[in-house]
């Protein structure tokens, strides 16, 4: 239904293929947040995911032992911003999950100061996230989710929950915090899921 | 994950859910205005929306003669059930689509508009929600605009509920809704305004201009131990520093909402 808006112009031409429908480039790193950046030590830092039998839990020392990929991806937020080419270092997911056993098939991530999201686990899985501690080689900043945020490039970047502290195997798909809020309740930026 | 953190997660979860459902319409620009030397008023009237509540935001989106399109986020100045849905833009400096809708946009002119979103940094009267607390609102520049929202709800329910704006603005020139929020100080339902002005601040003023300190942010908002519902909007910047300086006064993390706008 879209139309011409009398006397826009617009200034970008050069269409970047890896820009989903209704993103811009940014250059910068902007926050979406619903509430203040919770203060988290590494000290204190733990990470659980717990299933229908159990949890496995790792102290930020124990973390740090795991695996370590660098990743090289773009992010896009629901805000309609993106950004090509950001670097991370972080533990796949598939890493976290290796002795892990559940008939369940959705998580919900759960943070420190109380966000939660949802994302089938199948989407988590086969290199597809990560819990990420390191952006563009610092530690990542508390306002961008530090010391560790889960990273799921693929998804609107709202899935990748900062001060990430565990993933709770579900049997079924229930909303997080956006997803309860308006925002689509899986966030395909290709599809452009953004709201309900 | 402890019994506390689901507990944290019923509270922040627990915000409206009777908010409308968004989708795509054409908004007819109605009238614009002036707000500041940086900013304008605009007032559209989009067929088929379904009202909104106070705080919530739409996405504009502009499509040029070759298809070329581009979409951005503004809170919306105006509440309830009303076609006639009220923005106050700000020109950013590198802006693609601010400065068309600040400097450009005439009446008459047709724009797509989505929404209404967002149903977390919203009020609604105590007459809906049952939750009586006070509400205080802290804005920096253009972060005014869902805040002004929510007080003109509060004034326009008459509700009871004790209301207080800090609102932190470059110059008097720059104030958003300055008659307006003159005018509902004065109400029935009346809202407490403090501004601190961080460039230049009015003649016979008490206070020099200057950014917002700890002291001045603790003296002009409603006491942690009076249990306030707080929102903060306005740059990241402001919206960390302030929202940092609540938790160590002594707010619960759980009742400071928080709103910030980007860089596009």
């Amino acid at each position: 239904m879209s139309f011409i808006t009398r006397g826009f112009s617009g200034r970008g031409r050069e269409r970047d293929d890896r820009l989903p429908p209704g993103q811009t480039l940014v250059s910068d790193f902007p926050v979406l947040s619903a509430g203040p950046t919770p203060e988290v030590d590494t000290a204190e830092w733990e990470f659980t995911i717990r299933t229908e039998s159990g949890a496995h839990s790792w102290n930020w020392d124990e973390f740090m032992s795991l695996k370590i990929d660098d990743v090289d991806t773009d992010i896009h937020c629901v805000t309609h911003w993106s950004k090509l080419g950001t670097r991370w270092r972080g533990v796949s997911l598939d890493t976290l999950f290796e002795n892990v056993e559940t008939e369940y098939d959705y998580v919900m991530a759960h943070s420190y100061g109380g966000y939660t999201t949802n994302v089938p686990l199948d989407e988590l899985l086969d290199g597809k996230s990560w819990v990420a501690f390191e952006f563009d080689g610092e530690p990542l900043d508390p306002e961008h989710g530090g010391p560790a945020r889960l990273l799921v490039p693929h998804l609107y970047f709202w899935k990748s929950a900062k001060w990430v502290r565990g993933l709770v195997m579900m049997d079924q798909d229930e909303p997080g915090f956006w997803e309860q809020n308006g925002y689509h309740i899986h966030g395909d930026p290709w599809k452009e899921e953004r709201y309900w | 994950m402890s019994d506390g953190s689901a507990a944290q997660v019923t509270a922040l979860g627990s915000a409206l859910q009777a908010v409308p459902r968004s989708g795509w319409h054409v908004a007819t620009v109605a009238a614009t205005h002036r707000e500041t030397p940086n900013a304008t008023r605009l007032e559209l009237d989009v067929v088929g929306w379904p009202g909104n509540a106070a705080g919530q935001h739409l996405d504009v989106r502009l499509t040029a003669p070759d298809g070329y399109q581009a979409t951005r986020s503004y809170s919306i100045a105006s509440s309830g059930s009303s076609t006639r849905v009220v923005l106050a833009v700000d020109k950013l400096p590198d802006g693609e689509v601010s400065p068309y809708l600040v400097d450009d946009v005439r009446a008459g002119d047709m724009l797509e508009v989505h929404g209404p979103l967002g149903a977390f940094f919203v009020w609604a009267p105590v007459a809906e929600t049952g939750d009586d607390r006070p509400v205080q609102l802290i804005a920096g520049g253009s972060g005014v605009v869902p805040l002004y929202a929510m007080a003109h709800a509060h004034a326009g329910a008459d509700d009871p509920t004790p209301f207080r704006l800090l609102y932190s603005v470059r110059t008097p020139d720059d104030v958003y809704f300055s008659d307006e929020l003159g005018a509902l100080a004065e109400a029935s339902a009346p809202l407490r305004l403090d501004l601190v002005y961080t460039r230049r601040a009015p003649e016979g003023a008490t206070t020099p201009a200057g950014r917002i300190t700890r002291e001045a942010l603790e003296a002009a908002v409603i006491p942690a131990a009076d249990r306030p519902r707080v929102y903060v909007c306005g740059s990241t910047g402001f919206v960390e520093l302030v929202a940092d300086w609540l938790v160590g006064l002594g707010h619960d993390p759980r009742s400071v909402r928080t709103e910030r706008y980007g860089g596009t």
